[in-house]
């Protein structure tokens, strides 16, 4: 970033040189860096026997993170906007819950359920954001209270239905549909066959799989989180609606004078906080087979966390979508790995507090240097 | 403060008017805010509006950037009537407003900051991507015409002082095409130094032949550099003078509408 035009510049004995330090500091992404390779070194050197780092481990692994990520693409972008969406838990429990109705109980085509439940979550988030833009409120009540309204209605519908509160028999009806494999589905299955009979990763070595290797694909879920990321920080760093995001979270009253237009900006944004909720839901869906009612339950906590952990400030305005998603990257590892290294799993959150505190004080830290506060 | 200063004026006779307010009112209900003012600006000068607090000065600028409608009067804009309906007609016309606060995001770039809500775009495949090289490029370019020296165009405007955030935002409004500049008090939070900075500014700015309307109550300030002075009391033009017509006693005293400054200052020894 900063290669560009710097020799332009005579030099001025007034703007003291920064050190390359500093310069590093002020990289959103610089704590999601360090953070990764922590974690990581930490796993290699205590738990590298525990089977984490085998062709299942990482899989195991990785199919966490990317469901965090998916969550953390949309908070993240949210977040710069200088809004929250605390709904996003709730949203994932509808998403999910929506689906099943419309596919089992009411026998839709799975296709249409999907096109259906994508709509009515988007639609959903953008109330939320018009909501929040009309009538000035912090957006984290607004959303607080989605975060109830769409938890009660996952509730009362499938009871209501169904009499039960999770709905199975998905994967029966979702057999052979297409946009069902873009959730459900993997892909690479010839390339890890090969892997699996050159011994480059582990095969079955009984029964009626015998000779298969055992991750046999990479699950859609890990495709979405990647095309997310690199949608959202194409978006975020280097069209004009980034740089609109960044200013409407900035400072909105300056960007409105400027032109930019803050309430569309904002109510995108909750509409692809919405998106990425319902797109981690129907993944969810098409893996388990079943809706519950209790799905998603503080995903909104863990998707801020990982943005906050990825750099971004509570404040908006500043943050990047590669911090996020090694946010997301460090929360998946560790919770897996405590797993794999047979530490009591209550400790994670421990973990997750602590992390959390130790970023927000670097945050604000790197922010007192780029703006130059005291 | 005498007449003679480092700045050269503009060469204001001759010129006709860019923009004309013709007595111009504006009611908030029973609250009469402005009762008949009017003010010309001509390309290339500098014509200051004084005035105390609660005067109009604000009312009036924001009539003439398009925030209010007058109730009465007229606008001449380039010899043709003009009604805004919102700022951003103003903002279209060449009427660019300089804001105090509110102009500049302290965590953004300079570049990103100069080219808010008018990115230049470049299209790759299809899409339109934020030119970025060619946004800094101009960046720094603009920014060495104003003296300011960025350590590059990603220097986060947190960084600079006020009076280098004043001049880029001056910088912003006159790259993007402003005929007529109004600058709302963009130095009374400002120390001596950053002061002089920002006047150096407008004038550069009035070099290349933009029209500065410059509100301020502080004398010092509109006499260091403008062409004209016009004074605003109660709502009402107490009229306008030319450079070296008046001296900054009277100025002063028009401002405060009255003899007790003027007793006051007696007493204070010409301070204030």
């Amino acid at each position: 970033m900063a290669e560009s035009a710097q020799s332009a510049v005579g030099g001025d004995e007034r703007v003291k040189e920064i050190s390359p330090l500093r310069q590093a500091l002020i990289r959103p992404e610089l704590g999601g860096m360090v953070g990764t390779v922590a974690v990581f070194t930490f796993f290699l050197l205590f738990a590298f026997d525990s089977g984490m780092f085998t062709s299942q481990g990482v899989m195991n692994w990785s199919v966490v993170s990317a469901q965090f990520m998916i969550i953390a693409v949309g908070a993240c972008l949210l977040m710069i906007a200088g809004e929250f969406d605390l709904s996003v838990g709730s949203m994932i429990g509808f998403a999910g819950m929506m689906i099943a109705i419309f596919s089992v109980t009411l026998s839709w085509p799975v296709w249409i359920a999907i096109m259906v439940t994508f709509v009515l979550c988007v639609s959903i988030g953008a109330l939320n954001g018009f909501i929040v833009v009309r009538t000035g409120l912090p957006s984290f009540i607004v959303t607080l209270a989605f975060l109830f309204i769409l938890r009660g209605f996952t509730i009362f519908l499938p009871q209501t239905i169904e009499r039960k509160t999770i709905i199975g028999g998905i994967r029966d009806v979702a057999e052979g549909d297409w946009l069902a494999s873009v959730f459900g589905g993997k892909i690479g299955q010839g390339f890890f066959a090969w892997l699996g009979d050159n011994g480059i990763i582990e095969t079955f070595e009984r029964g009626t799989r015998e000779g298969q290797p055992v991750v046999d694909g990479i699950p859609m879920l890990i495709i979405w989180a990647i095309v997310l990321i690199i949608f959202g920080h194409v978006l975020l760093t280097k069209t004009k609606f980034g740089n609109w995001i960044f200013a409407s979270g900035g400072d909105a009253e300056a960007a409105r004078n400027s032109g930019v237009p803050v309430n569309r900006v904002k109510v995108l944004m909750f509409m692809f906080t919405a998106f990425c909720a319902t797109v981690f839901a129907t993944c969810q869906v098409m893996e388990f087979g079943s809706a519950g009612a209790d799905r998603g339950l503080l995903k909104e906590f863990e998707a801020i966390i990982a943005v906050v952990i990825g750099g971004a400030l509570l404040t908006g305005g500043y943050g990047s979508v590669i911090g996020a998603a090694l946010g997301a990257l460090i929360f998946g590892v560790v919770q897996q790995g405590l797993f794999f290294a047979g530490v009591e799993s209550s400790l994670f959150r421990v973990f997750l507090g602590m992390i959390l505190l130790g970023a927000v004080i670097l945050n604000t830290y790197i922010r007192r240097i780029i703006t130059g506060e005291r | 403060m005498t007449e003679d200063t480092n700045f050269h004026h503009g060469d204001v006779q001759g010129q006709d008017p860019i923009i004309r307010m013709i007595d111009i009112e504006k009611h908030f209900g029973s609250v009469i805010a402005l009762a008949g003012v009017s003010f010309d600006l001509k390309p290339g000068e500098c014509h200051c509006l004084l005035g105390d607090n609660g005067a109009g000065k604000s009312t009036f600028i924001k009539t003439m950037s398009g925030v209010h409608k007058p109730t009465a009067g007229e606008i001449i804009f380039e010899d043709k009537p003009m009604h805004f309906e919102d700022p951003r007609d103003a903002i279209e016309a060449g009427i660019a407003t300089v804001h105090q606060h509110l102009a500049m995001i302290p965590l953004m770039s300079v570049s990103r900051n100069f080219f808010m809500g008018n990115e230049p775009t470049r299209k790759v495949a299809g899409i339109s991507f934020f030119d970025k090289k060619l946004a800094d490029e101009i960046t720094m370019e603009e920014m060495r015409k104003m003296g300011i020296n960025l350590r590059g165009p990603d220097q986060a405007v947190g960084t600079l002082s006020g009076g280098e955030r004043q001049t880029v935002a001056i910088a912003r409004a006159v790259h993007f095409g402003a005929k007529i500049l109004i600058l709302d008090e963009p130095t009374s939070a400002l120390g001596v130094r950053q002061t002089s900075n920002v006047l150096a500014t407008i004038d550069k700015v009035r070099s290349q032949g933009v029209g500065v309307v410059f509100i301020s109550h502080n004398v010092r300030h509109a006499l260091a550099v403008g062409d004209r002075f016009t004074v605003l009391n109660r709502g009402k033009t107490l009229g306008t003078a030319k450079r070296g017509e008046i001296s900054p006693e009277e100025l002063q005293d028009l401002m405060a509408g009255g003899q007790e400054l003027a007793q006051l200052e007696g007493s204070l020894g010409g301070t204030v």
